[in-house]
């Protein structure tokens, strides 16, 4: 890879006492590349995620962002870098409204979030900007709605606007279509297909014909190493991944 | 009239009464009065803490009693005014906080709760052992009524209007605060630590400054305490004070501002009005806390938002499972 890769993994190691999650991965993901990783439960796909959000620390190996070794880097500070992701289980702000967990999103990233004395109100940039967002995924008539109050489908489109908000340059998506629908997942994939095709994403699927869809890359995932990795039509033909995909794909 | 509504003209007329009842009160409902106010800035400023952020603090009088003692030291000691004791108060509610924030923030859910509780412990026993700077348990007595220029507030009316002036500037500014975006982060906090990270929050700096926030409106309600009270011990910094704010809180409505003042309100009263008949003060103010948790999880405020029918239709514990926090 010539240019600054978006992602990179080296030797990503997680052990949880006798358990070892993340065995040795290496990954590497160029700006602009959608990606998919794919594996059975308990392949350590989530865990990855969260080495690589900074909710977990890594018992070894680095991870770069764009070029910079963010390893020890707390998961605020990863986002600063343009980093965001989406939760496999909703995790939304579910007593506030469409529209407040926007605005929360939208100024997780600006100086105005320490402001003490000035009310929210007062700041209409970032209204403007949480509508916006909320706009393009389709949730625009849904603002004032408390979102403990939506369906499953609505908080999942609401997760994807969430991680929107910071301008993302590297996105990681848990599962987007999680408990969707036949229709639901499709418009989920359309939603996802529209995406600034400069941001890089990270997806992880169980739903192969979601994940085919949207990516050309796909890395393979089991018991917390990496046994494939590459173009989708090399990975689906690789009969190590069939073994362990029995019926699907 | 919609609820908001109601809801505002009640304030609003409670507001004109607290502003022009007091000259026909006589003392004993005056002081109460008085009394109910100083513990409602007090109340409020656990509300930052626990309504607003999510974090149960059970040693929340510590800032209260360090101010409360400044008062009494600066002024039966070195007779100082009442400008020198506001903010050498706050700063040493502030400054306290400040140092046992780097120690308890740290902790998640029932350890901070634990944590708190420690630390309100630690200064209760400063208190009560460092006698040569707190008089130990015979606590430091004849704290004067402030004088502000030539004006004295000595008389009970006088200081009554003070310290409804001192509440209306610390419910103006934390209302402020809870409308600002600094304060709808906080809000983010309680629901969600971990989508607040991974956002962008650095939320441990967002915890360690509301904690001493929280502490420096603490440590205002103990500067008025001291001036009130005219004496100082440790029982301003036992748990029990802690417990009993705790409970001015739930009863009023978490996360209301106004509900913890009139739920301090009510506990004054009570407690006042209990103790003419019985000792067993702690027994009525356990049950009552068992009766807000069965019956008004989100306090009165809360009650007269939704209405007493939703509350009665549930026990209180899905909304408190819903709601997180270390209960």
């Amino acid at each position: 890879m010539t240019q600054v890769p978006a992602l990179s993994l080296t030797d990503l190691s997680k052990a949880f006492g006798g358990l070892r999650a993340v065995k040795g991965v290496a990954l590497c993901v160029a700006p602009g590349e959608r990606r998919a990783l794919i594996g059975p439960n308990g392949a350590g796909k989530t865990t990855l995620f969260n080495l690589i959000s900074g909710e977990l620390a890594p018992s070894a190996g680095r991870i770069s962002l764009f070029g910079q070794d963010v390893t020890s880097l707390p998961s605020h500070r990863r986002a600063a870098l343009g980093l965001a992701r989406t939760f496999q289980i909703t995790n939304l702000f579910s007593s506030l409204t469409v529209l407040e967990n926007l605005l929360m999103a939208v100024q997780a990233l600006e100086r105005t979030k320490l402001m003490l004395l000035r009310p929210v109100s007062s700041y209409p940039h970032l209204f403007a900007r949480a509508r916006a967002i909320l706009e393009s995924v389709g949730l625009s008539d849904k603002e004032g709605d408390v979102v403990k109050n939506l369906s499953h489908g609505e908080q999942r489109q609401m997760e994807i606007a969430m991680a929107l908000a910071g301008r993302p340059r590297l996105l990681l998506l848990d599962e987007p279509t999680a408990g969707l629908s036949l229709a639901e997942s499709r418009l989920m994939t359309e939603l996802l297909k529209e995406l600034d095709s400069e941001i890089t994403l990270l997806i992880i699927e169980h739903d192969m014909d979601v994940a085919f869809a949207l990516t050309d890359r796909v890395t393979a995932l089991h018991n917390g190493s990496v046994i494939a990795d590459g173009h989708r039509d090399e990975v689906k033909a690789n009969p190590l991944v069939r073994e362990i995909y029995l019926g699907s794909a | 009239m919609t609820g908001g509504r109601r809801r505002t003209l009640g304030l609003l007329a409670v507001g004109a009464l607290l502003l022009a009842l007091p000259p026909f009160l006589s003392a004993y409902p005056l002081t109460l009065l008085t009394q109910g106010l100083i513990y409602a800035i007090f109340a409020m400023s656990l509300d930052l803490l626990l309504g607003y952020t999510g974090l149960a603090s059970l040693g929340h009088a510590a800032y209260f009693g360090v101010a409360a003692y400044v008062v009494a030291i600066m002024t039966t000691m070195h007779h100082a005014g009442f400008w020198t004791c506001l903010v050498l108060a706050l700063i040493a509610a502030s400054l306290v906080s400040a140092i046992f924030g780097l120690v308890a923030i740290r902790a998640v859910g029932v350890y901070f709760l634990m944590i708190t509780l420690a630390l309100g412990m630690v200064v209760w026993g400063l208190a009560f052992r460092w006698v040569s700077l707190t008089q130990g348990d015979n606590g430091i007595s004849g704290v004067p009524r402030p004088r502000l220029g030539p004006w004295s507030f000595a008389h009970q009316t006088a200081f009554y209007y003070l310290t409804l002036a001192t509440f209306l500037v610390a419910l103006g500014l934390l209302l402020l605060v809870v409308r600002s975006p600094y304060g709808m982060s906080l809000r983010g906090i309680r629901e969600s630590e971990g989508r607040m990270r991974s956002l962008g929050y650095n939320v441990w700096l967002h915890k360690y400054l509301v904690f001493i926030l929280a502490a420096t409106f603490a440590g205002l309600a103990g500067f008025l305490w001291a001036y009130y009270n005219g004496f100082v011990s440790p029982v301003e910094v036992q748990l029990i004070t802690s417990v009993e704010t705790l409970l001015m809180v739930a009863l009023g409505g978490p996360g209301t501002l106004v509900g913890p003042a009139v739920g301090a309100g009510v506990i004054v009263f009570l407690k006042n009005f209990v103790s003419l008949y019985t000792k067993r003060w702690l027994l009525i103010l356990g049950g009552v806390y068992i009766g807000v948790i069965l019956f008004a999880p989100q306090g009165l405020m809360g009650a007269l938002r939704t209405g007493h029918h939703q509350n009665r239709k549930t026990l209180g514990w899905p909304k408190r499972a819903e709601r997180g926090g270390p209960w």
